[in-house]
């Protein structure tokens, strides 16, 4: 597989983007609950989160999905997950 | 001969329009392969083929529109010789009154496109929801035109070949034959839905169901597994419908002129609700056969692809029953409408947490409303509350929903 991609917003977004094509990256709000604002189900939820394994490496256990609220959160998360590898 | 016709494509679909063939005369086809892409309101469908031989002629062009029915290429049996020319003329006559008006000026230009690479597989486009249809993506390579830098005007932002050939010109496409589109799967869900309440006299019913034991078994189930082998609420209660209906079989079947037909295999609809409106509920098939781990990834696959508008006519044909959860946004309870000509409908809400007693104790559960919208022709509320509660009870024994699972777990436990 190839190297993990660095986390950032965009990269994030990209992904997202990837599962809801007419999320605009500007209209997004970091704080605010994010399977909200773009309308993701369950199934939507779970292809996001396999999307970001694949870009980034990072496997997000079940157990950690209540702390993942808004982007920010989604972030903070991976940037610190990322980083122990 | 045989006849190659357009297959029917559930209750609200009569129409379509042929986008391309993927076979070519000559060519030997076999059962379940995707010989051609038909538009409709709601997606580009690949139409399966269910029967062995090789191909004569393609009777109906690409951009014709087309009825349910309507003859679309004739075939021989692999081990006769092909059919005389004059007799497939014939065939293209009668299938020519069948087939309504061709689509202006759009005609020549799928002619000209030779179904060269008709082994590219049509998943390869389901990552996103905006769907481009082969055809267009092949004119759009044609042209050196980003497909990914269009906006597209057909059903659910699809790109079309229209799109396609305005940007290689420069333009813009001005009709909105996405709003038609809208306008289109609207009348044909409207006339489904009329006739159902119309022609079905349903009865419906609604039982709580305690999902402690079966969200506690998920969650240990998921906890070690990776993102792409963890199951979801949803396969499991898909799962428990097809068990559950093994001792209620006039809940699963057709209901057609002749009378109810039962059906043996538990062929589920799974209602999608498509990006910018409307709806569409394909089949996985076998349902009660399927481990649960298969069921979820079929499901995975079954969502990003109609929402990405691509499916198989084999989908849209035969579901047996039909399966709605709404509990991603919120409600608690979903009566539906049965899709004729089937003759029920099984409907999930949100699981909540609600105080609940267990014998003398008071305590927190997860509970779900399962409810049941049936065919009074066919069946009555005893029935159907029997199916309810087998429903209930195979839910509150999760582990032997997945049987496969449990196998694995013992060999494990015995080496």
């Amino acid at each position: 597989m190839s190297a993990p991609g660095l986390v950032s917003r965009d990269a994030v977004v990209e992904v997202l983007r990837t599962i809801a094509p007419e999320v605009e990256a500007a209209a997004l709000d970091n704080l605010l609950a994010l399977r909200h604002q773009v309308d993701l189900d369950s199934m939507d939820w779970l292809n996001f989160l396999i999307g970001l394994q694949q870009r980034f490496g990072v496997e997000v256990p079940e157990s950690d999905y209540a702390r993942l609220v808004s982007l920010d959160d989604l972030l903070n998360y991976l940037h610190d997950r990322a980083s122990q590898h | 001969m045989i006849r190659f016709e357009l297959p029917a494509l559930g209750a609200d679909m009569d129409s379509g329009t042929l986008l391309e063939w993927r076979i070519k005369p000559g060519e030997r086809v076999h059962r379940g392969q995707v010989v051609a892409v038909v538009d409709t309101s709601k997606a580009a469908v690949d139409v399966e083929i269910w029967s062995e031989g090789v191909v004569d002629e393609l009777v109906v062009q690409p951009g014709q529109k087309i009825l349910v029915g309507t003859l679309l290429a004739t075939l021989h049996p692999p081990e006769e010789a092909a059919v005389l020319p004059s007799t497939a003329t014939a065939a293209r006559s009668a299938a020519g009154a069948a087939a309504l008006a061709a689509a202006p000026a759009r005609a020549p230009e799928h002619t000209l496109q030779a179904p060269t690479d008709a082994a590219q597989p049509t998943t390869a486009t389901a990552s996103r929801r905006r769907w481009v249809s082969p055809a267009a993506r092949r004119r759009a390579q044609a042209l050196d035109i980003d497909v990914e830098v269009l906006t597209g005007s057909g059903a659910q932002g699809s790109i079309t070949i229209a799109d396609v050939e305005a940007a290689a010109s420069g333009r813009t496409v001005t009709a909105t034959p996405g709003t038609d589109r809208m306008r289109d799967m609207r009348q044909a869900m409207a006339a489904a839905m009329s006739r159902s309440k119309r022609e079905i006299p349903h009865y419906y019913l609604h039982e709580t169901v305690a999902m402690g034991t079966a969200l506690d078994w998920l969650a240990r189930r998921n906890a070690d597994l990776p993102l792409t082998a963890r199951i979801l609420p949803a396969a499991l209660l898909l799962k428990a419908v097809a068990l559950a209906l093994r001792r209620s079989p006039a809940l699963n079947g057709l209901y057609t002129q002749s009378g109810f037909e039962p059906s043996g295999a538990v062929h589920a609809g799974v209602a999608i609700a498509l990006r910018g409106g409307g709806l569409v509920a394909p089949a996985i098939h076998h349902v009660a056969d399927k481990p649960l781990e298969q069921l979820m990834r079929e499901l995975l696959d079954l969502v990003k692809r109609a929402r990405a508008g691509s499916l198989r006519s084999s989908e849209m044909s035969d579901p047996t029953i039909t399966v709605t959860n709404l509990g991603d946004q919120g409600v608690e309870s979903v009566f539906g409408v049965i899709y004729p000509p089937q003759v029920a409908l099984v409907g999930f809400g949100r699981i909540t947490a609600r105080p609940w007693l267990a014998g003398p104790t008071l305590q927190s559960m997860p509970l779900l409303c399962a409810t049941l919208a049936a065919d009074h022709r066919v069946s009555d509320g005893h029935q159907g509350a029997r199916f309810l509660a087998e429903l209930r009870e195979l839910l509150q024994r999760p582990q032997a929903l997945d049987p496969a699972a449990g196998a694995a777990m013992t060999s494990r436990a015995v080496a």
